[in-house]
Order: structure tokens, then C-alpha cells, then sequence
């Protein structure tokens, strides 16, 4: 039986990782091995590397992240932002990364799923979708640049465009939860996860170990990804591990 | 030396680090005359069976990959790697595969027998149970693997050494005499897939003593 993943994200800007300030321990919470080396012993089940770099000079500095922690870690990783056409996926591939992920560029130009899937395969490609509850539309709406300008997409037609053009995994964030340490957005997650055939990964609000279990049980993600509770120490990869288990959730 | 296909498909990149933290020397080739060279060979890859294969045969890497293994050298093949060594695939159309191992990949039904809908791919961590004795798995305890793949290999049970359950029997580890393969990522499956290389890369060195 497949289990249920777990998965830290880290920001990373002009190649070191910011918001990684809480963790003492290290000699240089900035450093990408060291956090991603921290995590693979935590027990995460997979990372995500999200660059914020603003410049073009940052960006470029994303390919030397990947193939150093490419070359520190034995559990899988994913890469977004900023990935706008098949030679940058090529480039954070070859680099080592397992999955790119794509958001902006994605729903700006749909044909860069099928150019991607086509080319590395459906499991290479994440779609990350930001969605808002939108009270006209009844509905969650896409949001891009990140989570600064609406669309014209809503959040489940979009899910299933993005499935259909070969995304292998949906990203999903909530962007109502999102820092909200609330507890992911159920509603959202489960309806974009009956609604497509790959794996969904619920993101946004995990505040507590309980916030797991809900994505997962009444959520039915696949997956569930949370930053700065990781981060600032509220509660641990190993510690959220050790209650799902407890709760009889299917963990590694 | 293990030789590394590069057939311009495939995380060439995850593999010959993998080896590099077991502090074995690699190189990475897309030339049968270099890659006869090595004690032991890895064909990695992900992407399509088809695409692959026709790389493969445009560098002539499918006929020196026969003959690689019929001359005794050891071979294995990783996630799309592993689905390359047996006769045929599904995927896009029929599509002819090296015939190392017999077999057929297909894909996964998507539904089960009481047609509740399960995801395709099959992504993320599953137990394996080891089946039979192999020298790969010597020592080793079955444990949670990376997987990501929508098709796999429906083969014979003497050629299964592990599987996993999802929906169906998966084949996760297979072997014919001196050719292995992975349908999982040993390099991506923490402790226990670095095992799992070791084991193999000491198969080699074995020969390569001998």
C-alpha cells in the first residue's frame, strides 16, 4: 500500500534558503544540503525547493542548489518557480532534480505541460495551482504570479486541463488557509482530488499533526506539504509521522 | 567501473551521485565501445518506452546491450531502464524491448475489480516484499521504496525477487541470471535502495576480482 507523503517546502532565494532561521542546530540554516540533509533524516518523504529568486542572476544560481543537493540526497525532490519553457525543466532535471514544478508559466501557455510531459514524462511534472474561494464563481479561482493576479480558471476545470495536457502530480495550495495554521482547506482538496486521476498534494495551512490526518482522511490527498511549521519547530516531520501512524494512517 | 547509459533519457545525474556517496567510480556514455569497457552496467531512464528504445537502437546501444549480457556482464536497469529489459510494451502502441527478461509492460487498469477508481501513476513510497533469494537483496530488509511509474512489468514469478501491491502485484525487483532491474528508484529510496545498489555494485566487484 502506498503511503501517505510528507513534504517540506523550502524557499530558496539567490541559492540559499531563507526562512530556515529557527534551526539552530545547523551551522548554516541557510545552506540547502544541510536543511534538505536534515529533513531526509527527519523522515520526509520528499522535498520541495520553491526559488524566489527576483532576478535573472538568482534564478540562474537554482541549478547549482539542485545538483548539490541532488548530489547529498536519497529521497526524491521537486523544483518551481520560474520554470517557463522546456529548456529551463531540461536544465533543473539534468541538474538532478526529480520533478519540476510549474504554475505561471503553466497556465499562461498550457502547451508547456504537454511539451514537458511529453518529453521527461508525466511523473516529472507537477502542476502547482493557487486557488481562492471566489464568491461569484461558486468556486475556488486560479490565481498566478504568485497569488497576485486572478484568472479566468477555475481551480477543478483547471486541474483536469492540466491532468489531461500530462501533469503527473497537482500541487495544491489554498491560499485562504495559507498561513493560516488552521488546517488545510478540506472542501478544496478532496474535490480536486475526486476530480483527477494523479496524485494531489494538499497545501496551506497545516498548523498540527491533526491537520495531517484530516488532508489525508477526509481530504483524500496524497500527499501534504507545510513550510514554516517545519521550519520554526512547531511540531517535526518525525513527530507528525509518529501520530498518523498512531491514528492508523499508512506512513513510511 | 560501472558504465552508465546515456541514451539522453533518464536522471543520469541522481544515479552517478548515488554511486558516488557508495564510493563507487562511474562514467556516464552513450558509446558501446567505451561502455564494454565497464565491469558492470546501469541503464537508468524515465519517459516513454518507445522514445527510449529508439534512442537506444539509433546509437546501437539495444545490440551491444545483448551482447554486453550474453558475454556474462552484469546489467541493470532502473524505473523505465527495467521496463526496457523485457520483450514488449503497451505504452503508445506496441513497441519491441530488449527481450532480456520475459515479459510484456502494461498499464495500470486505473480501477479495480469492483470499479473504484485508484491513481495513476503509481507515485510515492510502497513496502516491498522480497519473494525469493537474489544476491541484490542478500542481508537486506524489505522496506518503503520510491516509486513512480504508470506501467509495469507482467511477468513470470521466477523472475520476480520483490514486489509491491498496488491494486496488483507490482513487480519491484526482477532478475534473469546476470540482468537485474529496478522498477523503483534505488537512488531516490533511502537507506534501503543505497543497499540495494551496494549489493550490486559488489556483484560486480566480484566479477571484476574473478
Amino acid at each position: 500500500m502506498l503511503t501517505k507523503r510528507i513534504i517540506p517546502c523550502l524557499d530558496v532565494k539567490d541559492g540559499r534558503v531563507v526562512k530556515g532561521i529557527q534551526f539552530v542546530s545547523l551551522r548554516d540554516a541557510g545552506d540547502p544540503v544541510e536543511l534538505a540533509t536534515f529533513y531526509d533524516q527527519e523522515g520526509a518523504d520528499e522535498l520541495v525547493f520553491l526559488d524566489i529568486s527576483a532576478s535573472h542572476e538568482g534564478r540562474e544560481t537554482i541549478v547549482d542548489v539542485v545538483q548539490a543537493v541532488a548530489g547529498s540526497l536519497a529521497i526524491p525532490f521537486t523544483v518551481g518557480g520560474g520554470i517557463n519553457s522546456l529548456a529551463d525543466m531540461k536544465k533543473i532535471l539534468r541538474a538532478g532534480a526529480d520533478k519540476v514544478s510549474l504554475n505561471t508559466a503553466a497556465v499562461l501557455r498550457p502547451e508547456l505541460i504537454n511539451e514537458g510531459s511529453n518529453y521527461f514524462g508525466a511523473q516529472c511534472i507537477v502542476v502547482a495551482i493557487d486557488a481562492r474561494y471566489d464568491e461569484e464563481l461558486g468556486s475556488w479561482r486560479v490565481y498566478t504570479h504568485g497569488g497576485r493576479k486572478p484568472t479566468e480558471w477555475e481551480v477543478i476545470d483547471w486541474a483536469k486541463e492540466a491532468v489531461s495536457r500530462g501533469a503527473g502530480e497537482i500541487l495544491l495550495t489554498s491560499m485562504d488557509c495559507d498561513g493560516e495554521k488552521q488546517g488545510f482547506n478540506i472542501a478544496l482538496t478532496k474535490a480536486v482530488s475526486e476530480a483527477v486521476s494523479v496524485p494531489v498534494i494538499a497545501s496551506g495551512g497545516a498548523g498540527n499533526a491533526e491537520h495531517f490526518q484530516e488532508a489525508f482522511e477526509e481530504g483524500k490527498a496524497d500527499a501534504a506539504l507545510a513550510a514554516s511549521i517545519f521550519h520554526y519547530k512547531e511540531t517535526s516531520v518525525k513527530e507528525v509521522k509518529a501520530f498518523l501512524k498512531q491514528q492508523g494512517v499508512v506512513v513510511r | 567501473m560501472i558504465g552508465i547509459v546515456d541514451y539522453g533519457m533518464g536522471n543520469l545525474f541522481s544515479v552517478s551521485k548515488g554511486l558516488e556517496r557508495l564510493g563507487a567510480e562511474s562514467f556516464i556514455s552513450d558509446d558501446p565501445k567505451e561502455l564494454s569497457k565497464s565491469t558492470g552496467i546501469i541503464l537508468p531512464g524515465v519517459g516513454s518506452f518507445r522514445d527510449a528504445m529508439s534512442l537506444l537502437e539509433k546509437q546501437g546501444l539495444d545490440d551491444f546491450l545483448k551482447e554486453y549480457v550474453a558475454g556474462g556482464g552484469y546489467l541493470l536497469g532502473i524505473c523505465l531502464g527495467m521496463q526496457l529489459l523485457f520483450d514488449e510494451s503497451e505504452e503508445n502502441g506496441p513497441a519491441q524491448g530488449l527481450s532480456l527478461i520475459p515479459g510484456k509492460i502494461v498499464r495500470f487498469k486505473g480501477e479495480d475489480v469492483s470499479g473504484k477508481g485508484y491513481k495513476v501513476p503509481h507515485m510515492g513510497w510502497n513496502r516491498i516484499e522480497f519473494k525469493q533469494t537474489s544476491p541484490v537483496t542478500e542481508g537486506l530488509e524489505a522496506e518503503h521504496v520510491y516509486f513512480v511509474h504508470s506501467y509495469f512489468a507482467d511477468t513470470g514469478d521466477a523472475y520476480i525477487m520483490a514486489s509491491a501491491t498496488y491494486d496488483v502485484e507490482v513487480p519491484a525487483i526482477v532478475a534473469k541470471g546476470n540482468v537485474f532491474g529496478m522498477q523503483f528508484h534505488p537512488e531516490k529510496s533511502g537507506q534501503l535502495g543505497m543497499s540495494l545498489l551496494r549489493n550490486y555494485l559488489s556483484l560486480v566487484e566480484g566479477k571484476e576480482k574473478a
